[in-house]
């Protein structure tokens, strides 16, 4: 029967020189491609430089042993998607049970059975491609800090208060656009668009949480908490508008469309948390802050400013955010007037 | 009579294949030495660590080949290690003995 998992690298761990020799010529004879470490020392430095799918791991090892290594990993935000399997002595059956309760993949009893190897290590390569997928999906659909949550955590229905910076982003006059303009014409700059604001959001640690035609709703501080959440949010936007700047700069050299971009930000008290329903949800914030940061984009048309922020916003702002006051604004469907300030961009 | 068991020393040779197995064996009779003297020292220093880890090394490695005897007698030091209780008499001496006999015996099986 061949194999039907494609050729993987596999990290084996063992102080002693007759098991790695064992090991790696076993390894090997699946067609998998190996590399080994003496201990868990050596392993982690090894780990860390460069990508492997499985950890074949002994527990009694000199510097760092194998309950050490197996915990780092498992705290690990990127190590701990590689699956481990403890290979121990027949006589380490308890040691092996509270790796596996820890989260250690399976495990191996040394000296090993060819066979009893060849079908632990497919399962766990094949365990980790379904999650690896699994993860890939979610990323294409949810932002990345909230496809991690979901990864790590699980998911469930309901929310809790958060204060966070609320950003909206949106392309001006954008019906005009799609309607004198060739369709395709339109996704390519919509897409362009988009790649510079998500990635912009990204970068500064924010959530592009939702698209809707051209505007993008973002969130700085949930899930993903930083308590400079609206100075990260400012200065995203700045850089998406010296980016957008610059992309229009190339555009009118190739002939082709440019565009005007909005940017309103609110900082206040939301629920943050899924909703929907078990089998469709999506992460959101809601409350008073996302509207506002909707209404104040729109009133950057009003008001000729790109970027446009509440008074909560600014008073979190060091000094190196240039501001200009705006006076108090009444918007639509509020009772209280707010503050307005813009962000010069330059 | 053999110190080493013929049915794991086959199976040993049918997963290593006989390229390998000359490897494997030298790695046993360069690292024995290396295991005991370790131990010896241990002892001198009071590392129970390292005594522990060492009779550890010593009784995974005669598992592999077979070795019955040498393995009860590394197990046996491995657990003194694990309590704490050093005071191995001549124990060591007998495990250098049988690791020794062990030694020649796989010297000649090499292929």
């Amino acid at each position: 029967m061949t194999s039907p998992i494609p050729r993987s690298r596999l990290l084996i761990v063992d102080d002693n020189r007759v098991n790695r020799l064992l090991l790696a010529h076993a390894v090997e004879q699946l067609g998998h491609q190996i590399e080994t470490a003496e201990n868990g020392r050596q392993a982690l430095d090894k780990l860390r430089a460069s990508s492997f799918d499985l950890v074949l791991l002994d527990i009694e090892m000199p510097e760092m042993d194998g309950y050490q290594l197996l915990d780092i990993c498992l705290q690990d935000s990127e190590l701990r998607n590689i699956p481990i399997i403890m290979t121990s002595s027949h006589d380490e059956i308890d040691s092996v049970i509270k790796c596996v309760a820890l989260g250690a993949e399976d495990y191996l009893s040394k000296p090993v059975n060819p066979i009893l190897l060849r079908a632990r290590v497919n399962a766990s390569l094949e365990k980790k491609r379904l999650r690896d997928d699994h993860r890939r999906l979610i990323r294409t659909f949810a932002d990345k800090d909230v496809a991690d949550e979901l990864m790590r955590d699980g998911f469930s229905l309901g929310g809790k208060h958060s204060v966070i910076t609320s950003m909206f982003c949106d392309i001006r006059d954008f019906t005009t656009i799609t309607e004198a303009n060739d369709p395709a014409d339109v996704i390519e700059l919509i897409n362009e668009y988009y790649e510079i604001v998500i990635e912009t959001v990204q970068a500064h640690g924010g959530n592009a949480n939702q698209m809707q035609g051209d505007g993008l709703m973002s969130f700085f501080g949930a899930p993903v908490y930083y308590p400079d959440h609206a100075q990260r949010a400012v200065k995203s936007a700045l850089d998406i508008c010296r980016q957008i700047a610059a992309f229009n700069v190339s555009q009118t050299t190739k002939g082709k469309l440019q565009i005007a971009i909005g940017v309103g930000i609110a900082t206040g008290q939301v629920i943050a948390g899924y909703a929907g329903t078990r089998t469709r949800a999506t992460y959101i914030c809601i409350g008073d802050t996302v509207n506002l940061s909707s209404r104040l984009e729109s009133h950057t048309k009003a008001v000729k400013r790109q970027v446009v922020i509440d008074e909560n916003t600014r008073r979190r702002l060091d000094d190196s955010i240039d501001v200009e006051p705006l006076g108090e604004e009444l918007f639509k469907g509020k009772t209280i007037p707010v503050q307005v300030y813009s962000v010069r961009t330059t | 009579m053999s110190l080493i068991s013929p049915a794991t020393f086959a199976d040993l040779r049918r997963m290593s294949g006989d390229e390998l197995i000359n490897d494997v064996i030298d790695a046993f009779l360069d690292d024995a030495p290396t295991m005991v003297a370790a131990m010896q020292a241990a002892v001198g220093t009071h590392d129970v660590e390292s005594f522990r880890r060492n009779a550890h090394s010593m009784k995974s490695n005669a598992d592999t080949f077979g070795a019955t005897a040498l393995a009860a007698l590394a197990r046996e030091l491995e657990a003194m290690g694990r309590a704490g209780d050093l005071n191995v008499g001549t124990r060591l001496e007998v495990l250098r003995a049988a690791c020794d006999a062990v030694s020649s015996e796989l010297e000649g099986m090499r292929i």
